[in-house]
């Protein structure tokens, strides 16, 4: 734990997990979808369901959709910002079984009318965990760039996935495998030092068996995308 | 050089002769690969984050509940009005306490130091120390390195969320970080600075977090004002040579220990003590 962990961050208040952690579960999520959100549904569950409105959860959320940090000022005026950007959002309670009690459900639709859902949970401290995208488990808290690879559950995607970042000099910090069932779905969450460049996504992409290819990057206007 | 305990810091002060915050800054140098300046140079920044909030405070605001707001005014009138019960220092930092505090529950920008709820306490002794005594900036710097340094330690051998540990856990913790802080400020020795602190979390021991409807409010800002004055009285005990009878490696274990002990419903799930009172639920009613 750094000492700025302890002295700090620089947030709008009034809470870490409802307020701070919120904004990043929504950036992240924004990150993720990688173009304009057209509409959002958010559900919340526990702790976020029974208190976010005093801790400003709902603001949060939508201020974060819209790329703000946790220390923005705009933050208290999220809903009105959204609503000039054209941006519809819907709020609603979240049916999860056992989930962390600060825990949102993020269905969004983007301007081309790309989809993504996210499941992100508010661990204390402003530190975050995304548990799900797209229905199935992750684990992963969007401090590092991140790629994340939906495939077939067959033989050699993650030695391809590896061997494109070996020969893009990128180090793998953490490197995560799901599947839904045995030659179902598989979803490999790859946490990474260095940024991954454009052209190894696209490659990863044309890949025989790759269903999607998503990547969260750490760069302020690059931005994430999905290619 | 890796510090698990006050002790360790004090240890390593005395080996290697360098200030206790230097002690804290190397370490966190290492652990976060940066140089010594950009290090300074963040600190600087959440100290500056500070007094830009305290002078950013806007007693117009009320918070989305409509329990907090306005009330750092009324002290600021209060302290004005020559009328100071309590010295131009206590009071100044009881002023700056409940300003962040209600600052931070009106969705305005604040710095989390442990967090967000016990944002009020250390910029309340510090903002206030310098403002009386005209400190240079990079002191000041220092004295948040110093606090700093007591709040990492008590966040590895114990709590500084509320929901872990109670409101001990927050304002306690703030409170003993800021009464090191203000040891330094006042040229105390190592020995004094830990003392201080020792003090600051003794006091705050059992305290739990109930507050109303969950929310970052009531008793919270209040608690903020209650945490900077005892910061003051704990350095004060320690500048004038009373040594504590519990080391402080020994507070913050029993600061764990009463937190594992205490009842969920008093630790921030809006259940217990003050939540669960007749007024309380006059509030939940009444929201809007």
């Amino acid at each position: 734990m750094s000492i700025f962990d302890i002295v700090g961050p620089i947030m709008v208040g009034p809470s870490s997990s409802h307020t701070a952690g919120a904004v990043r579960i929504g950036l992240v999520a924004r990150r993720l979808l990688g173009e304009e959100i057209k509409s959002a549904q958010i559900l919340l569950y526990g702790s976020f369901l029974a208190t976010g409105k005093g801790h400003g959860t709902d603001k949060a959320l939508v201020a974060g959709l819209l790329g703000m940090k946790p220390d923005d000022y705009r933050i208290p005026h999220s809903m009105e910002i959204a609503a000039e950007r054209g941006m519809n959002i819907e709020f609603g309670e979240a049916h999860l079984k056992e989930a962390h009690p600060n825990t949102a459900q993020i269905r969004l639709t983007g301007v081309t009318g790309k989809t993504l859902e996210v499941i992100g949970e508010s661990l204390g401290g402003s530190r975050i965990n995304i548990a799900q995208i797209d229905g199935i488990e992750t684990n992963f808290s969007g401090d590092c760039p991140t790629l994340i690879v939906h495939n077939l559950d067959q033989p050699g995607h993650v030695s391809e996935v590896t061997s494109m970042l070996a020969h893009k000099s990128v180090n793998v910090a953490a490197m995560q495998l799901y599947r839904s069932a045995r030659g179902g779905r598989a979803v490999m969450v790859v946490e990474c030092d260095q940024e991954i460049p454009a052209d190894g996504l696209k490659w990863l992409e044309k890949i025989e068996g790759v269903l999607k290819v998503t990547y969260l990057s750490k760069s302020e206007d690059g931005g994430s995308h999905e290619v | 050089m890796k510090y698990n305990s006050i002790q360790d810091i004090l240890n390593i002060c005395e080996e290697t002769g360098k200030p206790f915050w230097r002690v804290i800054m190397e370490e966190d140098m290492q652990e976060s690969a940066m140089s010594e300046t950009e290090s300074f140079e963040k600190m600087r920044e959440m100290y500056r984050a500070m007094a830009d909030a305290d002078r950013n405070y806007d007693a117009g605001l009320k918070s989305e509940s409509r329990m907090t707001g306005g009330d750092g005014q009324k002290l600021h009138e209060y302290n004005e009005a020559g009328r100071n019960l309590c010295g131009d220092f206590v009071g100044l930092a009881m002023e700056k306490a409940i300003k962040m505090g209600e600052s931070n529950a009106c969705m305005r920008r604040i710095v989390a130091a442990p967090t967000a709820g016990a944002c009020g306490v250390i910029p309340a002794v510090l903002l206030s120390y310098q403002e009386l005594y005209h400190t240079e900036e990079d002191r000041m710097v220092e004295a948040m390195f110093t606090a700093a340094g007591i709040g990492n330690v008590i966040a590895m051998n114990a709590y500084i969320a509320g929901a872990s540990g109670g409101c001990q856990a927050e304002i306690g913790s703030a409170s003993a970080m800021a009464a090191g802080a203000l040891c330094y400020l006042q040229g105390g020795t190592n020995g004094q600075i830990a003392s201080a602190l020792s003090f600051a979390l003794k006091n705050m021991l059992g305290l739990t977090c109930d507050p109303v409807m969950g929310l970052v409010e009531v008793p919270c800002v209040k608690r903020n004002s209650a945490g900077a004055v005892n910061a003051i009285a704990a350095a004060q005990l320690a500048m004038a040579g009373i040594v504590s009878a519990i080391s402080p490696d020994d507070v913050i274990d029993a600061m764990r220990r009463i937190g594992n002990a205490m009842h969920p419903s008093l630790k921030e799930t809006g259940e217990g003590g003050l939540a669960a009172t007749a007024s309380a639920q006059k509030f939940m009613q009444s929201e809007p």
